[in-house]
C-alpha cells in the first residue's frame, strides 16, 4: 500500500492552479462514473425495492460529484465550469480509479464494487472532514452520512450473498476474484496525492487501512467468506490509464453534449 | 434459505415527532432489517420520516369484511356514547 504511482507529470499539474485541483477532479471523477454505472441499473434492479436503492446511491454520488466539480472548476480558474469538466473530457484525462468504472456484471460484481469503494470513501470522507480545507470539509461532512448508508447496505449485501444460497455464494465469490485486484489502487496514492498528504491536505492513506481491514475482515467473516489474498493491485485508473470500459461509459455520459454542444434542458 | 418469494411487509412511518406511526403501504423482504433498509430506500427518500416501523403481513390479523354489519353497524345509533351532552367551560381549550 505504500508504494507510490507512477504518473504522466504533464497530463495532470495544471499550470497555475491550485496544488488540490487535480485531487478534487478525482474525487468528482470517481464519483460520477460510479454514480453512471450505478444508474445503469435503474428498471433492471433485481426487486423493485433494491433497483430504488441503487438509483438513491446513485443520485447521492451524482450529487457529490457536482459538488467536487463545482470546486474543481473554481480552483482551475480557467473558466471552466462543472459540466466542461464532466462532459467535454476525454478518457485518458480522467482521474477515476480502476474499480468506479468497470461493468455492473451481476448483482453480485455490482456489491462487491460497492463495498470495496463504500469502505474507502466512508473512511477517506471521514478524514477530509477534519482536515485544513474549508470547502472540501464540508461537501465531506454532508457526502458522509450518504456514504455511511450505503456502507451499511453494501455490506449487509456481502453477508446475505455470501451467507445466502449456493447460488449467492458461487456469485459472490466470482465478483471477489474478479473484483478483489482493483481495491488496492484506492489507497494507492499518486504521486499529486503524496504531495498533497505531506502538505497535510489530503488523509495519509496509511492511517486509513486499519479501519478499512477492520470492516472488511468484520464483514467477509459474518458472510462466512475466507478473506481472499491481498492481489497485486491494479492501478493505473487515477493516472489517466483506464481499462476500455471507461470509453464506452462517457461515449454514453457525455453523448449529447458532444453532439448538441452547449445543449440544456 | 429456499428460493421462494419473500415475505410481505407493512410500513408505518412517523412524519415528525410527536406523531403517529401511519401506514404507508408494503414492501417485500428477506427479515427485519431488509425490510428496515428497503423502507428507507422506497418511502423516506422525499424526508417523509423520522422514523419506521415495520411488521410483517402475516402478523396482522384484519376484521372480516363480511362480519362488517354486525361489528359497526350497531354503533351507529349509540349517539349517547358521545361525550356530547355536557358543556365544555370555556376556560378549557382544543376540546
Amino acid at each position: 500500500m505504500s508504494a507510490t504511482q507512477p504518473e504522466q507529470s504533464t497530463a495532470t499539474a495544471a499550470q497555475g492552479a491550485s496544488p488540490l485541483f487535480p485531487f478534487v477532479l478525482q474525487l468528482a471523477d470517481t464519483s460520477l462514473i460510479l454514480a453512471h454505472r450505478l444508474s445503469e441499473w435503474c428498471g433492471h434492479g433485481p426487486v423493485l425495492e433494491q433497483d430504488l436503492a441503487l438509483a438513491n446511491i446513485s443520485l447521492d454520488l451524482l450529487g457529490e460529484a457536482r459538488s467536487y466539480y463545482q470546486y474543481a472548476a473554481e480552483l482551475e480558474g480557467k473558466g471552466r465550469t462543472e459540466d466542461d469538466l464532466a462532459y467535454l473530457r476525454s478518457a485518458v484525462e480522467y482521474r477515476n480509479p480502476l474499480l468506479v468504472e468497470q461493468p455492473n456484471g451481476d448483482f453480485a460484481h455490482t456489491i462487491v464494487r460497492q463495498f470495496l469503494f463504500d469502505n474507502f470513501h466512508y473512511q477517506l470522507l471521514k478524514g477530509l472532514k477534519d482536515g485544513p480545507d474549508a470547502r472540501l470539509a464540508s461537501i465531506a461532512e454532508k457526502s458522509l452520512k450518504e456514504a455511511a448508508y450505503h456502507l451499511k447496505w453494501s455490506s449487509e449485501w456481502i453477508i446475505r450473498l455470501g451467507d445466502g444460497t449456493d447460488e449467492s455464494r458461487k456469485r459472490l465469490d466470482k465478483a471477489i476474484a474478479t473484483l478483489w485486484r482493483f481495491a488496492g489502487e484506492l489507497t494507492t496514492p499518486t504521486a499529486t496525492e503524496s504531495q498533497l498528504q505531506e502538505l497535510g491536505l489530503v488523509p495519509d492513506y496509511v492511517a486509513l487501512w486499519p479501519a478499512i481491514q477492520a470492516h472488511t475482515a468484520h464483514v467477509l467473516a459474518e458472510a462466512t467468506v475466507p478473506e481472499p489474498p491481498a492481489p497485486v493491485a491494479q492501478l493505473g485508473g487515477k493516472t489517466g490509464r483506464h481499462s476500455e470500459h471507461l470509453g464506452y461509459l462517457l461515449a454514453e455520459l457525455q453523448y449529447l453534449q458532444r453532439t448538441y454542444p452547449g445543449l440544456t434542458w | 434459505m429456499n428460493q421462494q418469494e419473500w415475505p410481505l411487509w407493512e410500513v408505518f412511518i412517523r412524519s415528525k415527532q410527536g406523531l403517529d406511526h401511519k401506514h404507508v403501504g408494503s414492501l417485500h423482504a428477506a427479515d427485519a432489517a431488509m425490510a428496515m433498509q428497503n423502507a428507507r430506500d422506497v418511502y423516506t427518500r422525499r424526508l417523509e420520516g423520522v422514523s419506521i416501523w415495520v411488521v410483517e403481513s402475516k402478523h396482522i390479523h384484519a376484521s372480516n369484511p363480511d362480519e362488517a354489519a354486525e361489528f359497526f353497524d350497531p354503533a351507529a345509533d349509540k349517539v349517547y356514547r358521545h361525550p356530547t351532552f355536557y358543556d365544555v367551560p370555556d376556560s378549557i381549550k382544543h376540546m
